[in-house]
């Protein structure tokens, strides 16, 4: 008999689709409770650093170079305090083969799908994310189909996304592309279902696992060539996942003493489901939209625990401007001769802030960088805003309105970081886990997993727990 | 007239605006879920009709036919005189201006 293919139908086959597609039982690494295993998680299912480090080296992926931006670092000092401005560094991700950082995850989980049998994969993206497994499968000979969210309801297309349905074409994936709407993950399911292929979903031990290089590289990178490891990384972050195992992989390298900061576009106000807000923004990913919900309550992503868990590793979390990163993006090309994509930036943009809080002799390392190209690109980006009627100009960008108006920087001086309260946000993410769980009264496991999850103590959380 | 195997794109509405997810915001819950896709045309067909197409990983799937050998029209925009100034700005606060 054919199965029913009603959203409510199709949606109540998630967690069988999910099993069959991407092969965990994360039911083995419950506790019955609202706590759950991560650590066991990460080590069962997916794979070591050095099983990673060489997945990647096969196929091209990791070792990128690290670059510093030395006219960049002046730029910061000449708005910094007398003696601050550290120096700012990029990791140039852009060299992987499908031009993000995004190919690490993606060389993981495929890997994993070959090994498995799978005949394909399947991702549901709308970002780099789809070029890497594209590429990615592209090597190891599987097929793949991205879906994306790439339309408003008149049929007009984010010019960002649709360069990424051309990657992902070109590198002979099939994209299926639809108007806005989180039933996007119906279509999704349905696709798995009907398949059989692999989820190589952003959210697995594989997808965050493969991004420990980076973190790991980075350490070591750093000691060979200036003796010791950065003081600060910013990671732009939305789902998770690029903190998250990029904290990791400095874990792994034993990096202690490097701060982990976030870094998020401010798209306040802008609801992400919305047809008529879709086209009103000017960046598809590195946003609060993604960043705030994610990092306050991880297990929202396709899989039941979702391995991208950034609170746990998270020293800071601040937001930038949308004018902010294209003026920055546009520095990075005039003072370094180097062109990349703007969402990329989103960290560059709050490093070159952050650097001019710390001294001189430190390093302030932004962790990746992603390609441009037509559609994806500051010009085409801002004229898109201007077309959908976004007010573009020079100003102070504190006074831009996300969805409305977009303020470049009328001086460097004016790149500021505001800091999101990451006490509320940990307080938030203790109070989902309970309602989520339908948990009254927390174990003492739940209370040292929930301290892990919120990077606190056993003590914070019984304080937090005493008010709720 | 579009010949059987041509490179062709297709359009159809997924969930219709009343089988949307409850959750979705009101200007979405007006508008149905549409969806487009690219493959071989399954048979002789007009644009406009329903067609039958296989996709590159050889799916089946239907819809509107609505293109023959789609391509790409996205772009670098009109050109934003902006960056210019910022240009002069920044080079000119690093290594002085034209003087």
């Amino acid at each position: 008999m054919a199965k029913a293919n009603d959203y409510e139908s199709v949606m109540a086959r998630k967690p069988e689709v999910m099993l069959k597609s991407v092969g965990i039982d994360y039911s083995k690494f419950e506790s019955g409770s609202l706590a759950f295993d991560y650590e066991r998680m990460m080590r069962e299912t997916g794979y070591t650093l050095k099983e990673m480090q060489d997945i990647q080296l096969g196929v091209n992926v990791g070792n990128t170079p690290v670059m510093e931006l030395k006219n960049l670092t002046e730029l910061a000092r000449k708005c910094a305090p007398a003696g601050k401005g550290a120096r700012i560094f990029i990791k140039s991700e852009e060299c992987n083969p499908s031009g993000s950082f995004k190919a690490r995850r993606a060389a993981n989980a495929v890997y994993h799908a070959k090994k498995l049998g799978y005949k394909g994969v399947i991702s549901a993206t709308s970002g780099n994310y789809g070029a890497a497994v594209a590429s990615q499968a592209a090597i190891a000979g599987l097929k793949c189909i991205v879906v994306q969210e790439c339309y408003d309801s008149k049929g007009l297309g984010q010019p960002e996304i649709i360069e990424k349905a051309r990657k992902c074409e070109a590198l002979g994936a099939e994209v299926v592309q639809l108007t806005v709407g989180p039933e996007l993950f119906y279509k999704f399911l349905l696709l798995l279902e009907e398949t059989g292929y692999f989820n190589a979903s952003l959210y697995t031990p594989f997808g965050i696992g493969g991004v420990e290089t980076l973190g790991y590289e980075i350490s070591m990178q750093f000691r060979e060539k200036y003796g010791k490891d950065p003081d600060v990384v910013v990671c732009t972050n939305a789902g998770g996942g690029n903190l998250t195992g990029t904290a990791r992989g400095l874990i792994k390298a034993e990096a202690h003493n490097t701060e982990v900061i976030g870094a998020s576009v401010d798209l306040g106000g802008l609801h992400m489901a919305s047809d008529g807000d879709f086209n009103r923004k000017s960046f598809t990913t590195g946003h609060t939209g993604f960043g705030v919900p994610y990092s306050s309550w991880p297990d929202r992503s396709d899989v039941p625990r979702s391995a991208a868990r950034p609170l746990r590793y998270m020293d800071r979390y601040v937001t930038i401007t949308q004018g902010d990163v294209f003026y920055m993006t546009e520095c990075v090309a005039t003072l370094e001769g180097i062109e990349n994509g703007p969402a990329g930036n989103t960290a560059l943009a709050a490093a070159f802030a952050i650097a001019q809080e710390y001294g001189q002799e430190k390093m302030v390392v932004v962790q990746e960088t992603e390609y441009t190209g037509a559609g994806k690109h500051i010009q085409p980006q801002l004229s898109f805003a201007r077309d959908n009627g976004i007010e573009v100009k020079f100003g102070d960008p504190k006074d831009q309105v996300p969805g409305k108006s977009i303020i470049l920087p009328s001086h460097p001086s004016l790149i500021k970081v505001t800091d999101i309260d990451l006490d509320h946000m940990r307080r938030s993410l203790i109070k989902t886990a309970l309602k989520t769980y339908n948990v009254e009264t927390p174990t003492e496991e739940d209370i040292a997993f929930l301290a892990d999850e919120t990077k606190t103590s056993v003590d914070y959380v019984k304080n937090v727990l005493k008010e709720l | 007239m579009v010949k059987k195997g041509e490179w062709v794109r297709i359009h159809k509405i997924i969930l219709k605006p009343e089988e949307r997810a409850p959750q979705v915001p009101e200007d979405t819950k007006k508008v149905p879920l549409e969806m487009w896709v690219k493959g071989f045309l399954d048979a002789d067909a007009e644009i406009g009709s329903e067609v039958s197409i296989t996709t590159v990983t050889g799916r089946k799937e239907t819809g509107e036919l609505t293109e023959v050998n789609p391509c790409y029209d996205h772009s670098f925009g009109k050109f934003i005189p902006e960056f210019l100034a910022i240009d002069k700005q920044v080079r000119g606060m690093l290594f002085g201006g034209d003087e």
